[in-house]
């Protein structure tokens, strides 16, 4: 009976944020706050944003946690789209947001010996390498036209969270040439059918080439990339699901680096925001991972993908209307 | 089959140590640095009543207003020189940042020589280029000409 309360509680709680997020009023007026916010003299009312900033970034630490995305692919497109932040300062602080929660993570999952370094290390090579170049060439460009990409990123993430499979111990029938010389391989143990599984991998070389294109996305986007680095890792290269998710999860603390640090130099950091952003996604996790037990994973789920959705197509409205063309 | 197979490899554990050790002391310095900042027990060089004023600018002209409006700086703030006004709140608080972003840099230098040490020359020379690519990032060297 408690936990049915709890659970209609919890449910009402994620159903409210989803309306608040989707509403067009919450959009509307952020907008006008952009369109309207350069004061000719301080503002005294500037703490309101970094509050609404802690306030939704909470509410998407917890949204992350319940539908399995990392905090930086929701911080990008929903701050950009609907803050009066210019999107550099919102790429540079969701690239810092990705980081952190790797950081966070990171050093328990080696521990564990879920994420594995050597599966890690290749694939961080290249993929920080190219985020390097992502970031330099997302500064060069015009706003309007990474908007613009963003949006149809998004929207591409979405598609592959509709479509994208998993599989939680993939069948491998032999480890190829490359990750045989590296040892790319281990054991983990499954607590759920008491066995110790080994895995190995296949396909390294397409494996590692894909991530010359993830790693270029992550830097230009500052989106993190565990969206592509788990169906990569899991479904191209052969690494179980539990392995994928967790060297991803690792990963991130590789490749954002590289990024964050072309954005760091390049001034694309403003504490006021970057802060508050990680105190309220670090919270919100905190929060996630307690509401887990009650949370419906599919509900969340299809939550998150519409999020996504309108977050990507407002990202592309965005981008249009600044070349003249008006969608909405 | 032993049970210390599924057991992380030494560089592992070594590697996952600094990691936890460095987050830890980058969050903790983050949340000192920004109470500072925030409650005004340090100036800043962009007064906190003006900060909404910039935020939505791109970013080559916020760095051009502020050093036109407070800094007065030969060049824009690019790069490490936000180190010369480290004694403000607001630039201050690159300290925690920069901690966070290198930590992995000396997560892999520590690893390096213990692969060597083992034979372990592909990995080892990935974790070398790993470091150089990472240190080419940090060194502020790929952000001149900023747009």
């Amino acid at each position: 009976m408690q936990g049915n309360i709890k659970e209609k509680v919890g449910m009402l709680f994620v159903s409210l944020i989803c309306a608040i997020m989707l509403s067009p009023a919450w959009a509307l007026a952020s907008e006008v706050v952009a369109m309207d916010q350069i004061p000719a003299a301080g503002d005294p009312g500037w703490w309101k944003w970094p509050v609404i900033l802690l306030f939704v970034t909470f509410v998407m630490g917890i949204i992350a946690v319940l539908g399995g995305v990392g905090g930086g692919v929701l911080f990008v497109p929903i701050i950009g789209g609907f803050f009066p932040f210019h999107l550099d300062f919102v790429r540079g602080a969701g690239l810092l947001v990705a980081l952190c929660g790797a950081l966070a993570a990171g050093p328990g999952l080696l521990k564990a010996n879920l994420a594995s370094l050597r599966l890690a290390m290749p694939v961080a090579l290249i993929a920080s390498t190219m985020a390097i170049v992502g970031a330099m060439v997302g500064l060069a460009l015009p706003t309007h036209i990474v908007q613009l990409a963003l949006g149809g990123t998004i929207l591409g993430i979405v598609a592959i969270m509709l479509s994208a499979k998993k599989s939680t111990v993939p069948h491998v029938p032999h480890a190829d040439a490359l990750s045989s010389a590296l040892r790319i391989t281990g054991v983990f143990y499954e607590p759920t059918t008491k066995e110790e599984i080994n895995w190995k991998i296949h396909r390294t070389i397409p494996g590692l080439l894909t991530f010359i294109i993830i790693g270029f996305m992550a830097g230009m986007f500052g989106l993190g990339a565990g969206w592509a680095n788990v169906p990569v890792l899991n479904l191209m290269m052969g690494a179980p699901l539990k392995i994928s998710v967790a060297t991803s999860k690792f990963l991130l603390s590789i490749t954002d680096t590289s990024a964050a640090w072309i954005y760091l130099n390049k001034g694309c950091v403003i504490p006021m925001m970057v802060v508050p952003s990680l105190i309220g996604i670090m919270l919100g996790s905190f929060v996630g991972v307690r509401l887990l037990k009650v949370a419906k994973p599919t509900f969340i789920r299809w939550m998150v993908i519409v999020i996504l959705l309108f977050a990507g197509l407002k990202a592309v409205q965005k981008g249009l209307s600044t070349m003249g063309y008006n969608l909405f | 089959m032993t049970q210390h197979t599924t057991q992380a490899t030494e560089e592992q554990v070594q590697y996952a140590a600094i990691l936890e050790k460095g987050m830890y002391f980058g969050l903790a310095l983050m949340v000192i640095t920004f109470a500072l900042y925030v409650l005004g027990i340090m100036p800043s060089i962009v007064p906190l009543s003006e900060i909404s004023i910039y935020w939505s600018m791109p970013v080559h002209d916020y760095l051009v207003a502020i050093n036109t409006n407070f800094i007065h700086g030969e060049h824009l703030p690019t790069g490490w020189s936000w180190l010369k006004l480290i004694g403000y709140g607001d630039f201050l608080n690159f300290v925690p940042v920069t901690i966070l972003s290198g930590v992995t840099i000396l997560c892999y230098m520590v690893i390096t020589p213990g692969l060597f040490r083992r034979g372990d020359k592909a990995m080892a020379i990935m974790a070398v280029a790993e470091v150089l690519i990472l240190t080419l990032a940090a060194s502020g060297l790929l952000s001149v000409g900023a747009h």
